[in-house]
């Protein structure tokens, strides 16, 4: 009974005097001291650390102590011909990915949504997003085994009695690899989103127009597509933000010397440049560059679905 | 005319139907490809007569593979240090996410905006290796381990989830005189097995697919993942590509046991997580 009036930080009493507040949810701060120390020590601390990208880095002198030297590093990345191919190769790969991936989830959604077929809908919502959960390495080593000289496609091509293709050293024909690959290994995820996105949909509507007249695909058109416009948006967002930041694994696992000309992006490139040749200050610009960029984009497109009426993710 | 609807829908559904059979199939060759070759003999693989079933069954590679003490010993590192790191993990999301759902917190917009900001700035490779270094991490298990403790996504999720919890259920326990601590072990932690059982999952799969942290902090080979194994073995087939050789260091039918090993915690734990996934993608759904 005497701890009736105790009003704890879940509860809807507010008004309090600070002491009571304190002591009765200082065990709620003593649980968030751990990961308010995690979140400063290791996503806050770098985050100061990107100072290096103005500096020339001593290694002795620690990032503190070194000397400023304004914007050399980021002058130099703009005037080196491998930093511009390093970003023209990541757009390219980026906006590629959207282009042929994009769209390839909400068509299968939108057919895989109107079959009856219980067992074939789950069969392929199963097969289809096993790849998700295999690492780029595994991918790699399963591209190499399908694309590689002696590989499937090859056997395949050389049955019917054709010339056997470069498929992992002709630059060309690497890119529509690496982009394959990406279908395959991400479809699955974009195509339960979106199946979910059409539960949610009103069946009555696309009913109403049925016996109005209209057809399959034009209830799918105007009807579906309408509703699941809000994913969409939020998916496309998503992926616009990201169109200079790109992952390390992929193009890196998937990448060799003969097509590194198109397969070397900034993930890679900072790599390379920093871990592999220590010049931790310069690479620390080119990565600083990728993110401030990747900030205004997501900001920008976000403000762009918000000034065409959807709803944005921030 | 209702004849011809339905006639026009049957065909609908059975051509459908079939692309999305064939869809599966061409999703799955690739790996079926894998698993025949590591299953068939050497002989067989080199006159190009194995397609996507094995041909002259035989487990040698998979005896190879196991009798390599590197890769056996790698294979059971990687699933103690996924073990620890997804308990640490979870320790962490569940500590953050309990007290930021509480409507009443004071401070819980700020500290919550702290943890969405790093979800959009990436201070990039090299700031975080100079951070995990200075900490003395470089070579050790900690560098695998302690800087991807808390992932803010995750925590969305898991706050999400507690948020959703009846409040009425605190209630009755404040006024017996339940503890903050008490009532996330008694009460938040049961209710939420099912969002604790997913992002444990998310954790876990991260962290045994990982590859970029160990490449970047890790120089000592007895700390090697599996991945990291595989991606030595892979890296010799990049050297006969680069050299236009069909020579190759390792046999193929080694790689694809290798590959496979590595893919089977995941191959077997998929059809159980698969459900959870599903779930967990909906609540991150969810904006934070």
């Amino acid at each position: 009974m005497r701890n009736k009036k105790i009003p704890k930080a879940g509860s809807n009493i507010h008004k309090v005097s600070k002491k009571t507040y304190l002591k009765n949810n200082y065990q709620l701060y003593l649980m968030l001291i751990l990961p308010l120390i995690h979140l400063i020590l290791f996503k806050y601390r770098p985050m100061l650390g990107t100072v290096v990208a103005f500096k020339r880095f001593n290694i002795f002198a620690g990032i503190w102590d070194s000397e400023w030297i304004g914007l050399a590093h980021f002058k130099e990345a703009f005037s080196s011909a491998d930093f511009w191919i390093a970003l023209k190769n990541t757009l390219i790969l980026n906006v590629g990915d959207i282009i042929f991936g994009f769209p390839v989830p909400i068509i299968m959604a939108l057919f895989l949504y109107e079959l009856n077929n219980k067992i074939i809908k789950k069969s392929t919502q199963l097969i289809l997003y096993l790849p998700n959960f295999l690492s780029w390495v595994i991918i790699a080593g399963i591209v190499n085994q399908i694309c590689s000289n002696n590989g499937l496609l090859n056997g395949v091509i050389k049955a019917f009695g054709g010339e056997s293709v470069d498929f992992l050293t002709n630059p060309v024909i690497w890119r529509i690899v690496y982009w394959i690959t990406g279908i395959w290994q991400s479809a699955g995820y974009g195509l339960i989103i979106y199946l979910a996105a059409l539960t949610g949909t009103d069946p009555s509507l696309s009913e109403a127009a049925y016996i109005d007249g209209a057809g399959r695909m034009k209830r799918i058109w105007f009807i579906t597509i309408p509703q699941i416009k809000g994913t969409i948006t939020v998916m496309l967002i998503m992926q616009l933000g990201k169109v200079v930041s790109i992952g390390f694994d992929r193009p890196y696992m998937m990448s060799n010397t003969l097509v590194k000309d198109v397969s070397e992006v900034i993930s890679t490139y900072v790599y390379n440049v920093g871990l592999q040749s220590a010049r931790f200050d310069f690479a620390t610009a080119v990565g600083l560059f990728q993110s401030v960029v990747g900030v205004i984009l997501i900001l920008i497109v976000n403000t762009m679905a918000k000034k065409f009426g959807e709803e944005g993710i921030l | 005319m209702s004849e011809v609807k339905s006639r026009s829908s049957r065909i609908f559904q059975i051509v459908v139907g079939a692309i999305f059979v064939i869809i599966s199939l061409l999703t799955i060759i690739p790996i079926l490809r894998v698993v025949s070759i590591s299953l068939s003999s050497k002989t067989a693989i080199l006159s190009g007569k194995v397609w996507i079933y094995p041909v002259q069954f035989t487990l040698e590679a998979y005896k190879k593979s196991f009798g390599n003490s590197n890769f056996v010993d790698s294979f059971l590192y990687s699933i103690l240090l996924t073990g620890a790191y997804t308990g640490i993990c979870m320790l962490m999301t569940i500590m953050a996410a309990y007290p930021l759902s509480k409507d009443g917190l004071k401070g819980r917009k700020i500290i919550m905006t702290l943890f969405v900001l790093t979800m959009y700035f990436d201070p990039g490779t090299i700031p975080n290796y100079l951070n995990v270094k200075s900490f003395g991490f470089i070579d050790t298990i900690w560098a695998l381990i302690i800087p991807g403790a808390l992932s803010a996504y995750n925590l969305i999720i898991m706050r999400t989830f507690f948020a959703g919890i009846d409040k009425s259920l605190y209630e009755s326990a404040y006024i017996d005189g339940c503890t903050e601590f008490k009532a996330l072990i008694k009460i938040a932690i049961p209710l939420a097995v099912p969002a604790i059982a997913t992002l444990s999952l998310f954790y876990a799969v991260s962290r045994w697919n990982g590859i970029s942290d160990v490449l970047y902090y890790i120089n000592r080979s007895s700390l090697y993942t599996v991945q990291m194994m595989l991606k030595q073995m892979i890296d010799s087939v990049r050297i006969s590509l680069e050299e236009g050789t069909n020579t190759q260091l390792i046999a193929d039918n080694i790689k694809a046991a290798s590959i496979v090993i590595s893919m089977t915690p995941m191959l077997i734990a998929y059809p159980f997580i698969q459900r959870y996934f599903t779930k967990g993608i909906m609540l991150g759904a969810v904006k934070g």
